[in-house]
């Protein structure tokens, strides 16, 4: 760094409700639905200066041989409700939602977006996801009809209506476009935002390009400083054809962390998180998700099995396809035989999803590090506990980035746009 | 001692966009010790207004125990979106969320979703009717205890106490379940406006489904009527509130109104509407409000926590609850009684 300022980090709090990313088993795990939970982690982000709070979608609850998968955490509340409801016990944090484009209609989206700004004074984000598997959309009238090509025409054209819907500012928006083809007025004036900040989270080349062209901030998944680097200098490269400077999209990976008081501290609980998160039962769910046959009897410390998966079993349900299934339990045999790994010992390795471990001066230096050498702009935490899970990340680590200067120690805006330093959209 | 009445009150306000307006009013309400408060909706241009749902999910941390009744419609929104953002509102609300089911029948609204064309109102409230229906099963299809955290065995879920709903109706399918629990009053409050001879399609609605019916009358005696005439259907858990214009001026304004209350039988409370909201429901609170208190016609003070309680309604069982088999995904639901359905 050569003289160069220190870029600021941005930081957001992903509720950790559902899924195995949460420890129940934990005494200190409470509610995953009561407000009180959501309004916990909320003010916490808050008195730690966040940019944003964020919550999840998922419109169906996955299944594992056709029954509910009942070993991790489920049940969640609709987010912009419950966004709306936290306007009201905070000030100046940031609201992500995670809403589908593909099961909503622009109109009503873009009106339900622009209510939720206004009420909290322009605190509004949407995270813009577009899954269109039949499975979820059996519980819409539309059902599951989008292949998957066009769901980013959709939600690229979703997400032009909406803003056309904002800018009006109350006057009529006729649009007739390949997907939707409408003629409406919103009864609210145009957002104090402008436009609610749009949040990108897909990873394909279309994901990508429509990032670039549309989302003020990307919620990514790579989280090691290589794998980062590339990502953010691949995404910040496609920015120049839509006109845009690389600062006006901000690249937030999702990523965990455990602290203790020493780093050896923090990698022993580490691993202890891990194990809790990944049951047996749990390890075999994984397994069957590749394998897609039902492996309940195959030994979760025993070996990989010896047979091969079944391509195309549509044994789970819900969950993103993760690729060939041939080639991916090739690979997993691999990494099993190097490492000398159990089945469950691989599922833990496979799925380790820690990013940053160690005492809070360690983690601070790491979270700095990834930011300063342009592998993010910032980072949505996860955290293992519902809802107190973000309660040492600010007590301890908040305070370390601020002494190094890179972490605001007062909210200096008032909206979201302005936390993540974002310009302003020009009016329509 | 005279029977105390239920009393509503819609916080309509045009032009008025901003949170603490909405607050204001709501408290004002909540001062009064009324049972809920309402708040309109449509997909127009004209009036000013925020989403309805929104907007009361803003206000739920800032009071306490007024109930919060929405306008939803049911024509462009998915059914399956209502029923978790009706449910949501009841988590944040700490059991305080109903759901005042409306339609969308004009060309404008039609065309801002592009989707379908204006249909007519019969039609409209058919399919409004199966949205509340597919509401009320997701919202039972978790049943009170399917959250176990069974570290012994591993579960947070008992998936047997998870329900598909399996909806198949004319205008659309929901296989559920919720990805949201059953919330804290079991189901939301469904509330339906009515006029006294209205079309039967939304009668039936609201015989069937609703908890309370908002009623418009044109005098004491068709009110008396009518309400008698829903009751005959619908049964006596049915609330029946008369919508009642409130301009409270000056004194005088209070004390007529005091008497009016006073005067009308046959219905179990009113449904304010007024004309300028926050000069009437604060002219209420402070100068009706007492008076009827003194007459006994009003609550002292809440007694209870949820909507529910505050209408004197029990907490309903989820209909899945009896055993694994779901009975509304085999019974058709034409055949099942009302009482099965909503209560
Ligand atoms: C970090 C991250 C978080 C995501 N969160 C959600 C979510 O909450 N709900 C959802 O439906 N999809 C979610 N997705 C899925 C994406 O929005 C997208 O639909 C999916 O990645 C497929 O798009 P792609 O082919 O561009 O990767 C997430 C993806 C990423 C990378």
């Amino acid at each position: 760094m050569t003289g160069r300022p220190l870029k600021q980090i941005h930081l957001a709090a992903h509720f950790p409700g559902v899924n195995n990313t949460t420890v129940w088993t934990d005494p200190a795990s409470r509610s995953q639905i009561e407000f009180s939970s959501f309004r916990h982690l909320a003010e916490t982000a808050e008195r730690g200066k966040f940019d944003f709070f964020f919550l999840a979608e998922g419109l169906r609850l996955r299944e594992v041989k056709g029954r509910i998968h009942d070993l991790d955490v489920v049940g969640r509340p609709e987010s912009i409700t419950v966004l709306n409801a936290l306007a009201a016990v905070t000030d100046r944090l940031g609201l992500a939602a995670t809403v589908n484009a593909t099961f909503n209609e622009p109109y009503e989206l873009a009106r339900r977006l622009a209510s939720l700004d206004h009420l909290s004074e322009g605190r509004a984000a949407w995270n813009v996801v577009t899954s269109s598997d039949a499975f979820t959309g059996e519980n819409f009238r539309r059902g599951g009809y989008l292949d998957r090509a066009d769901r980013y025409t959709r939600a690229a054209e979703f997400v032009r209506l909406a803003r056309e819907f904002w800018d009006a500012d109350g006057a009529q928006v006729r649009h007739a476009g390949p997907q939707f083809d409408v003629t409406g007025t919103l009864s609210l004036p145009r957002p104090p935002q402008g436009h609610p900040v749009v949040i990108q989270a897909g990873d394909s080349e279309e994901g990508r390009e429509f990032a670039a062209s549309a989302a003020d901030v990307i919620f990514s998944r790579h989280s090691t400083l290589e794998a980062g680097q590339a990502f953010h200098a691949d995404v910040k490269r496609r920015l120049a054809a839509y006109g845009r400077k690389p600062d006006d999209l901000k690249i937030m990976p999702g990523v965990t962390y455990v602290l203790g008081d020493t780093d050896a501290d923090a990698h022993e609980r580490a691993a202890e998180i891990r194990r809790a998160q990944v049951g047996p039962r749990t390890a075999i769910a994984f397994l069957e998700q590749v394998w897609g046959v039902d492996l309940s009897d195959h030994d979760p410390d025993g070996p990989l099995p010896a047979a091969d998966p079944v391509p195309d079993s549509e044994l789970v349900q819900g969950r993103t396809r993760l690729g060939d299934p041939l080639e991916i339990a090739a690979r997993w045999r691999a990494t099993a035989a190097e490492k000398n790994l159990t089945t469950r010992e691989l599922v833990i390795e496979l799925t380790g999803r820690q990013s940053f471990i160690g005492s809070a001066s360690t983690v601070a230096a790491q979270l700095d590090e990834h930011v300063q050498n342009d592998a993010a702009d910032g980072f949505i935490l996860v955290p293992h506990l519902t809802p107190g899970g973000l309660d040492d990340f600010v007590d301890q680590v908040v305070p370390l980035l601020q002494e190094r200067g890179v972490f605001r120690t007062e909210y200096t805006g008032r909206t979201l746009r302005e936390h993540l330093g974002l310009p302003s959209p020009a009016g329509g | 001692m005279p029977r105390q009445l239920h009393f509503s009150a819609a916080l309509d306000s045009p032009g008025h966009v901003r949170a603490d307006h909405y607050t204001a009013l709501a408290r004002a309400a909540e001062r009064a010790t009324l049972d809920f408060v309402t708040l309109d909706d449509s997909f127009t241009a004209a009036p000013h207004r925020p989403d309805a749902l929104a907007a009361f999910a803003r206000l739920a941390p800032a009071t306490g125990r007024i109930g919060l009744v929405p306008a939803v419609t049911t024509t462009h929104t998915e059914p399956f979106h209502t029923s978790i953002s009706v449910n949501t509102l009841d988590w944040v609300s700490e059991g305080r969320a109903g759901w005042l089911v409306t339609v969308s029948g004009t060309e404008e609204e039609a065309r801002a979703f592009g989707r379908r064309p204006v249909a007519p109102p019969p039609e409209l409230w058919a399919e409004a009717a199966d949205a509340v229906e597919v509401a009320a099963r997701l919202w039972d299809s978790w049943e009170d205890d399917a959250e176990i955290r069974d570290i012994a065995t591993g579960r947070f879920i008992d998936r047997e106490k998870l329900h598909y709903t399996d909806f198949q109706g004319r205008y659309f399918s929901v296989r559920g379940p919720s990805i949201t629990p059953r919330p804290p009053q079991g189901r939301p409050v469904v509330v339906v406006a009515l006029a006294a001879d209205d079309l039967p399609e939304r009668t039936a609605l609201a015989t069937r489904y609703a908890d309370v019916v908002l009623l418009d009358a044109p005098g004491p005696d068709a009110a008396r009527a009518a309400a008698d005439r829903l009751r005959l259907q619908a049964g006596e858990q049915l609330r029946i509130l008369l919508r009642l214009g409130l301009a409270l001026p000056d004194r005088a304004a209070a004390d007529a109104l005091t008497e009016r209350i006073a005067r009308t039988g046959g219905v179990d409370g009113f449904h304010l509407v007024p004309a300028d909201p926050g000069r009437d429901l604060a002219a209420f609170a402070d100068r009706v409000a007492p008076a009827l208190r003194a007459r006994g016609l009003l609550r002292a003070r809440y007694t209870g926590r949820t909507l529910r309680d505050h209408l004197g309604l029990a907490r309903p069982a989820s209909r899945y609850a009896a055993g694994p088999d779901p009975v509304a995904a085999t019974a058709p639901a034409a055949t099942r009684s009302p009482a099965e359905v909503s209560r």
